[in-house]
């Protein structure tokens, strides 16, 4: 194993880890956006507004990220949609994030007991008032950790945006065991990374898991 | 549509869950500070009765009155929200399964409706908790979490919590039900002195004991339908029909 070389390249692997970082921060807050709206559309009380979030997540957890992402990259142009490929690996792995976590939002609330609803709606509270005194603090205690799974496969799914060019840690490793020939050397560096990240991720996740349970 | 002349009065009130007709035609009248219990087999309509008043389940057919207004009467989606959420505020329903919001202690769950409907100061909503929790004896707790507290007092807190709303009119679905039975009467005495207190309540219940020692009156349910009714000196000692007959001797063994 060239230790050496790895040593010497890792600098560039060090800034291209800031990009897959950068790009999992924004993918996760699109995806928690999209996946707020599709878990409200899905518990709607209008039958138009949960066919369209059943139809949104059938479609992106139905077919491979990877497709995606070429539709929307290189198909936008097509349909009058221009993005440069950063801006498309963002927006393609946050929609296709937020179709996983609509189901684990709308999961986390439809856990929540319905006499916690009915004993709000008792007292006098209005529909959305019940809804946020009463089950979103408590559906958001269950959310932690499943949405930390969502996090986790996300920030794993950033590597398929080397294949729009997006010069992030599994790019720059392919683009360096182009001139290095050490293939080995070069995704074992990645790998590391990644594993890195994701680790203090996942300590993150358990400690606010931790933090937000009820005495 | 005639006026209403009780203070509760439930007129004809028919469910039905898809083709299962669960209430059969019953009406039935509550004046004001009476106490009528509700005794009946498992699936005979009793909590669907209890969460018709408050439209928790709507009636299929007939009217449910309340202090002159009705409260199932047929408005557009949101003046309808509006209306039934003021006639809630009125009503205080207690459940068998205590329903208590566990992310709140019994401070939070006394004062959060009324901080949030009736615009309490926080002063005033801790003066308020401190009144109703003292009241159910939970005083001392008023800082616990559900989870730290055993049934008994859970369903205290309970019924503190729907007393903070001031209701005219309290309905209790099995509150004892769900509790282990050296827990019983610490509940039944907070309910009996309520009833000192001459709150309207209607009481759901399989304990023919406590609903002979409170209620003015007692309703027999079987199938949907109000079979018997009566004051419990009646009702329980001389049933004039078969059916209360059977009930009474599978639920009252040993007595009488
Ligand atoms: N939401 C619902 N959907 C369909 N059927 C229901 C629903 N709620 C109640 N039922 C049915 O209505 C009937 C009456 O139920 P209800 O809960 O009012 O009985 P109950 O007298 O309170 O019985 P228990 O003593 O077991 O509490 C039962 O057959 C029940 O299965
Ligand atoms: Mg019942």
């Amino acid at each position: 194993m060239d230790i050496d070389l790895m040593l010497k390249v890792y600098p560039f692997f060090l800034e291209a880890a800031w990009v897959t970082i950068l790009l999992s921060v924004l993918t996760a807050i699109l995806g928690l956006i999209c996946g707020t709206l599709g878990a409200a559309a899905r518990l709607s009380r209008f039958a138009v507004l949960r066919f369209l979030g059943a139809a949104y997540v059938s479609l992106f957890r139905g077919t491979p990220a990877l497709i995606q992402l070429f539709i929307l990259y290189f198909g936008g142009p097509q349909i009058g949609i221009q993005l440069d490929a950063f801006e498309a690996g963002v927006i393609g792995l946050g929609i296709n994030a937020g179709a996983y976590m609509t189901e684990t939002i709308r999961g986390a609330i439809i856990a929540i007991d319905k006499g916690q609803r009915e004993a709000a709606r008792t007292l006098g509270l209005s529909s959305w008032q019940a809804t946020y005194k009463v089950i979103l603090p408590q559906a958001a205690r269950l959310m932690v950790r499943p949405l930390g799974v969502n996090l986790n496969m996300l920030i794993k799914a950033t590597a398929l945006v080397a294949a729009i060019a997006v010069v992030e840690l599994t790019y720059t490793a392919q683009r360096y065991i182009g001139s290095t020939y050490k293939p080995f050397e070069m995704f074992l560096l990645a790998g590391v990374l990644y594993m890195i990240i994701i680790y203090v991720v996942g300590r993150g996740v358990a400690w606010l898991d931790r933090k937000v349970q009820i005495t | 549509m005639s006026e209403q002349t009780h203070f509760v009065e439930i007129r004809h009130a028919q469910k039905s869950f898809g083709s299962l007709e669960v209430l059969k035609d019953i009406s039935l009248n509550v004046e004001r500070g009476q106490i009528v219990g509700i005794i009946g087999s498992s699936g005979s309509g009793k909590s669907t009765l209890l969460r018709a008043i408050n439209d928790l389940d709507p009636l299929t057919g007939g009217e449910i009155w309340l202090d002159g207004v009705q409260v199932n009467k047929t408005l557009p989606h949101r003046q309808y929200e509006k209306h039934i959420n003021e006639m809630r505020q009125q009503v205080g329903m207690v459940f068998q399964h205590f329903n208590l919001f566990p992310h709140m202690t019994a401070r939070e769950n006394v004062t959060m409706a009324p901080k949030l409907l009736k615009g309490l100061s926080q002063a005033d909503a801790d003066k308020l908790a401190e009144e109703q929790l003292d009241k159910v004896g939970m005083l001392e707790r008023i800082d616990y979490y559900p989870s730290q507290l055993s049934g008994g007092q859970k369903q205290r807190v309970a019924i503190a919590r729907a007393l903070a709303m001031k209701p005219k009119l309290m309905l209790f679905d099995e509150a004892t039900s769900a509790l282990d039975p050296e827990l019983v009467e610490e509940v039944n005495m907070v309910m009996k002195k309520l009833a000192e207190e001459h709150m309207t309540m209607i009481i759901v219940t399989h304990e023919m004991d406590f609903a002979a020692s409170v209620c003015d009156r007692v309703l027999f349910m079987d199938k949907g339908v109000v079979v018997e009714e009566g004051p419990p000196s009646v009702l329980f000692k001389n049933p004039t029909q078969d059916r209360t007959r059977e009930f009474l001797r599978k639920h009252i063994e040993g007595a009488s």
